[in-house]
């Protein structure tokens, strides 16, 4: 249909016209749902035919092998790579892949990317205060006060990091784990609804693992929170719901225990996994 | 209100009173003390001084853009030119009928060419108000033009400070051609009065050094506020991971481009300050040589500490007074050395050592930082 004679029917709304629903319809229960999707570069599926639903408030893990898919997933939801076929729905009502990446963060998904990137001159407080949604523009960020609200609403994600006491301290001296914290506080100043985190603990101490298990598990409930995590201890401390990526599509799905008993499970991963540990 | 946010922090409070009580002893030493007394301050001193004060307004530019946004321009030399282009040519129409030739509307260098008539680029510089708006306007202009076409490229790090380089290399090659109409390599000069005021009198030099200071007190105030803002710390953020603040959703290029043409208006400002208190301006101001220069004053005085730009200014200036005055020759192994000397011993400059000095007392008594910055955050 050319584009005049769009203009001429009568009966259909302009698009530009419609109402934009900015909001994020859950009510169907979830909040990310993917259908279907693939992905090939150059004639190798990394992604194929996924299907993978996270319900709201839900936190979920992902597991595979190397080269499962499992950032290729991440890319996808965040608008980084466009899947060939397919379908990637944020709620009951937002297509992700009519919107760009900007479109996407500013719709409530935040990721963090493995190696964590803050602003080690600035302080704490001042990269959670950056990292706030507010008008990124010139002139409102010149004239831009610290109000109560905000104020308030840095302490409490600085509560929920537990980097109260660090606040003032510039963010470089920061050990590896706190800057982790940090980086997720960075995406919590943003009120995501749907967190992506990407290997939170790799290069963590014991104590740092605990104290981010307890991290996601809290935001859990509030935010859903998506982990894809190489440490299988890790992943049975904070995991109710696990997903198994192989080759790009889903191998298995379920509590730790029912994944772990999953034979194809052990075959793939989990088997190799413990003789390459030992 | 963003503009006086900066008059309460200890810094620039100590900054702004020690500006004054400058400016205000030399005018005293000039003004009361008997020539011949030790602590008299001749009016070559005053004008000297004042060349240091508008130095000075230039490293606080510079600092602003290369310690804050981490972008080391290598031209800034061109902005500070252009400005003194923009004074001078209103200088130069104010000589009006009184030139060598007597030309009432032609400056000299133009009859001399055989011109029989003003460039288009000329007219309106008859008029002060639109001379001194253009102080501003066209570094600007040319900032936001260069700037436009780097940031959004994102050409960033060395290969910007090479283009910056090439851009005040090329107008210096462009000032130098007769052709261009603004006096080929002699510049222009012959100045004589400056809103009526005479410029060989001591007064009007006296005026023009108190201009400088209040030049460089509203300088350093702009810059202040911008970098205690939450731009400032935008522009931090981009300077140390330009591509994780495009990530939180800032348009890093426009935070760039609006920095460096407050920082380019600012050397503009300095350079039409510069061109009365020195009598002439000429194509060697866009010597890519000087805007390196710059850059080692603010090196010497420390980088991201806008009082530090103003500390190296000075002194590397005064030092570069001494010096070829004393042994011309050695002046070049003198700054390399004191380059070497601060880079190995000082690398946070000056205002690093002063920094230093300051937490070592602070240590003493408890922790009086966190409730200070408390009330400036």
């Amino acid at each position: 249909m050319s584009f005049f004679q769009a203009l001429t029917e009568r009966d259909r709304v302009f698009d530009f016209m419609t109402p934009q629903a900015s909001t994020v319809d859950v009510r169907h229960g979830p909040i990310l749902y993917m259908e279907d999707v693939t992905v090939s570069f150059d004639g190798f599926k990394a992604i194929n035919k996924l299907n993978l639903t996270i319900d709201d408030g839900e936190l979920r893990c992902i597991i595979g092998p190397n080269g499962a898919g499992k950032t290729t997933m991440m890319d996808i939801i965040t608008g980084k790579t466009r899947p060939n076929e397919g379908s990637v729905w944020f709620g009951s009502r937002h297509n992700l892949l009519h919107m760009n990446e900007p479109e996407i963060a500013s719709l409530g998904i935040g990721r963090k990317f493995q190696k964590p990137t803050v602003f080690e001159a600035l302080s704490v407080f001042e990269n959670l205060e950056l990292a706030m949604a507010a008008d990124k523009r010139i002139i409102p960020t010149l004239t831009a006060r610290l109000t109560g609200e905000v104020k308030d609403r840095i302490d409490e994600v600085l509560e929920t990091i537990g980097l109260t006491a660090l606040r003032y301290q510039p963010a470089g001296i920061l050990s590896h784990g706190q800057k982790q914290w940090l980086e997720i506080g960075m995406l919590l100043m943003q009120r995501p609804r749907l967190l992506l985190v990407d290997e939170p603990v790799a290069g963590m101490t014991e104590q740092e693992m605990e104290r981010t298990a307890e991290l996601l598990t809290g935001l859990a409930g509030k935010q859903s929170v998506v982990v894809v995590e190489h440490d299988m201890g890790f992943v049975r401390s904070i995991a109710r719901q696990v997903t198994v990526l192989h080759q790009g599509s889903v191998l298995a799905e379920g509590t730790m225990d029912q994944v772990s008993s999953d034979p194809s499970v052990v075959e793939v991963y989990l088997g190799a996994d413990d003789e390459e540990a030992a | 209100m963003w503009l006086t946010r900066p008059f309460n922090e200890r810094s620039t409070q100590i900054f702004l009173l020690i500006l004054t009580v400058a400016v205000i002893a030399v005018t005293v030493l000039h003004l009361a003390v008997p020539a011949g007394h030790p602590l008299y301050v001749s009016g070559y001193t005053v004008g000297l001084l004042g060349k240091y004060l508008t130095y000075a307004l230039l490293a606080v530019a510079v600092d602003l853009v290369w310690g804050y946004l981490g972008i080391l321009s290598l031209g800034h030399g061109a902005f500070f030119a252009i400005g003194g282009y923009a004074m001078g040519m209103y200088l130069m129409r104010q000589i009006g009928d009184r030139g060598t030739y007597g030309d009432p509307i032609l400056p000299d260098f133009m009859v001399f060419l055989n011109w029989d008539s003003l460039p288009w680029f000329w007219y309106g510089f008859d008029m002060a108000w639109f001379a001194f708006a253009m102080v501003l306007i066209a570094p600007g202009l040319l900032a936001l033009v260069f700037g436009w076409l780097a940031f959004r490229s994102r050409v960033t790090g060395v290969y910007l400070s090479i283009i910056t380089q090439a851009m005040t290399f090329a107008l210096m090659l462009a000032f130098f051609r007769n052709e261009m109409g603004f006096g080929g390599n002699n510049g222009l000069t012959d100045f004589r009065e400056l809103l009526g005021f005479d410029l060989r009198s001591g007064a009007t030099r006296l005026g023009l050094f108190i201009a400088s200071g209040v030049a460089l007190a509203l300088g350093y105030v702009v810059c202040r506020s911008i970098v205690g803002s939450k731009l400032g710390r935008v522009c931090v953020a981009t300077r140390d991971a330009e591509a994780r603040t495009r990530f939180l959703g800032y348009r890093v290029e426009r935070f760039q481009l609006f920095v460096f043409v407050v920082s380019a208006m600012l050397a503009g400002v300095a350079g039409a300050l510069y061109v009365p208190q020195v009598g002439i301006i000429n194509p060697s101001e866009f010597d890519p040589i000087f805007s390196i220069e710059i850059v080692l004053w603010v090196a010497l005085g420390g980088r991201a500490s806008l009082y530090g730009a103003v500390i190296g200014a000075v002194l590397v200036n005064y030092a570069k007074t001494v010096f070829t005055g004393v042994m011309p020759d050695a002046w070049l192994f003198a700054l390399g050395g004191l380059f070497v000397f601060v880079t190995v011993f000082l690398p946070q400059g000056v205002a690093g050592l002063l920094g230093h000095l300051k937490r070592r007392r602070d240590d003493e008594p408890s922790d009086s930082e966190t409730p200070d910055k408390e009330a400036t955050a």
